[in-house]
């Protein structure tokens, strides 16, 4: 983890309400795929956790989704600005069991971080599968990124208008070597019950500091108590309990 | 420049102690600076038994501040004794103050008796205070006969310094802090969380899933101020000042209202490093106010 200031060289709208940041700052404290940064803005309490889509050389790419006040203001903010940030959070995407054809679900903006993801794993020479589920065309983004990659990418759509219409659950390829998924908690339960095979799921939770202090995010899992923030956010699949 | 006190007969280095719940058992902060710097720090709430605490969401934000029911979640005494204790040796090399909340007075005794025998631990400071979890925490805070008796029981069984940490939810803190000192209490620390809750619009429904919580932060400064000072002129033992510090102008503050020590919570949450970069700001700002020894300007805003 590291505590810098970050300066905002673009922030552009991808869909009605996702847009991405791109920052230039010390991204090398970003050590893995599926890690997050933690967000001052100012007249905010607590920071904003963030995860991270891309980041490489001193350039880190965000992309975020508008959900409220504090993701309001950050999309009225314009190049040139500051933000300070702890940068690097949580465990990150394991890739060492990904073995010969991982898949990737994203549902939403959840799609974001498995994009580090799958620069790494195509670095390690596997064949990587996307699926990546939204509920609408007006909402679908980075499809063409994941493509520009080396990915094969299938689109869900909820309402059908582009792709497989239904949830990224209805569009699972039949065979893959292990999974990767992240998004909103009722999709990654029902990736957990029907995608076959071993994988990791990365979790959302409202945090109080991001870095494993407050006991805020706290998950029950096999294991014992976990923190989203610090032991997560990314969790083996053995590993998980729903309650 | 003289930035010690002495905190119930123990000298410390500087009266800059991070709050209990905000800086876990101490070596995780370790990773990002020396945190032999602070004066000491109070570990997480430790109870008897391990804990899971409430539900998540357990956080939510509010003006200047946070409310949170994360309910004493801690592996219990004898896991602290036996895992958190022997980490935080490799990082930490003074007295640290052990937090410690009970359901029952037995319970209070049980954890606290485990912990005198810690050379490690400095202070026992018990939580009398806790408003997130029901049968016990802060229902011992809000009556001055039933915080009388935790105060006699721990007391009973540890010949370390025990602080009665007090809870703002209630009419009248003097009372409380009257009984606790009347029933052989070393110190006392206050404020613990004021309870408080937010509703999300886009559900409308509580945001917290216990559905209240504590409010902390900058935004409950001044009130924790005024009841550091309403007690200091109630009570002759010294006290902790808690609430929404985050700068070591606070600092100063709370020891002009009359807190002998002054505990860091929220603000560590934000930034990792902020007991630290308080701590270092202290000697400066000493200077700009003509302070020379932190000793002498504790109660000074009193008559």
């Amino acid at each position: 983890m590291k505590k810098a200031l970050f300066t905002i060289e673009k922030n552009e709208r991808l869909t009605p309400t996702v847009l991405r940041m791109t920052l230039r700052g010390p991204a090398e404290a970003v050590t893995a795929p599926g890690q997050f940064v933690d967000i001052a803005l100012p007249g905010r309490f607590l920071r904003r956790p963030i995860s991270v889509c891309d980041a490489g050389g001193d350039t880190l790419t965000l992309l975020y989704k508008v959900v409220g006040g504090g993701t309001e203001q950050m999309a009225a903010m314009v190049p040139g600005g500051t933000l300070d940030i702890l940068a690097g959070l949580g465990n990150g995407f394991d890739t060492a069991p990904a073995g010969e054809s991982p898949l990737l679900i994203g549902g939403g903006i959840g799609a974001a971080p498995l994009y580090l993801l799958a620069k790494k794993l195509l670095a390690e020479g596997k064949r990587v599968r996307a699926i990546l589920g939204f509920n609408g065309a007006n909402e679908v983004f980075y499809v063409d990124e994941f493509k520009a990659l080396g990915c094969g990418v299938t689109v869900a759509t909820a309402d059908g208008s582009v792709g497989v219409k239904g949830f990224v659950t209805d569009a699972l390829p039949e065979e893959h070597s292990y999974y990767y998924a992240c998004g909103p908690e009722p999709m990654l339960r029902a990736v957990w019950a029907k995608a076959a095979g071993s994988g990791q799921l990365s979790f959302e939770e409202r945090m109080g500091c991001g870095f494993g202090a407050c006991m805020g995010c706290t998950r029950q899992t096999v294991n014992g108590p976990k923190r989203v923030c610090k032991d997560g956010p990314v969790f083996r699949k053995e590993e998980i309990l729903w309650t | 420049m003289d930035l010690s006190v002495t905190l119930c007969g123990i000298e410390i280095d500087n009266p800059v102690i991070p709050a209990s719940g905000t800086f876990g058992y101490g070596y995780e902060f370790a990773e990002h600076y020396d945190i032999n710097c602070l004066g000491t720090f109070s570990f997480k709430g430790t109870t008897r038994e391990p804990r899971f605490g409430n539900p998540t969401p357990r956080i939510a934000e509010s003006a200047a501040g946070m409310v949170n029911a994360v309910g004493l979640q801690n592996p219990g005494v004898d896991k602290v004794i036996s895992e958190e204790l022997p980490q935080l040796k490799k990082v930490f090399h003074k007295p640290v103050m052990a937090n410690v909340s009970g359901f029952s007075v037995e319970d209070y005794a049980y954890t606290c008796e485990r912990l005198d025998k810690e050379p490690q631990v400095g202070w026992l400071e018990v939580n009398i205070s806790c408003p997130n979890v029901h049968g016990g925490g802060m229902s011992f805070g809000t009556d001055p006969a039933a915080a009388a008796e935790v105060v006699r029981a721990v007391k009973a069984v540890t010949r370390k310094p025990v602080i009665m940490k007090l809870t703002p939810n209630v009419t009248d803190i003097t009372a409380i802090a009257r009984a606790c000192e009347d029933a052989g209490a070393d110190g006392l620390s206050l404020i613990n969380t004021l309870q408080a809750m937010r509703i999300d619009l886009k559900t409308k429904k509580p945001v917290l899933a216990n559905v209240t919580g504590g409010l902390s932060g900058p935004a409950v400064f001044p009130v924790a101020l005024r009841m550091v000072y309403q007690v200091y002129e109630a009570v002759s033992i010294p006290i902790v000042g808690v609430g929404g510090v985050s700068s070591a102008e606070d600092v100063i503050e709370m020891m002009l209202a009359g807190a002998t020590a002054v505990e860091v919570g929220a603000a560590n949450l934000v930034d990792p490093c902020a007991s630290r970069d308080i701590t270092a700001a202290l000697p400066g700002v000493m200077e700009k106010y003509g302070i020379q020894n932190l000793k002498d300007i504790i109660g000074g805003a009193h008559g």
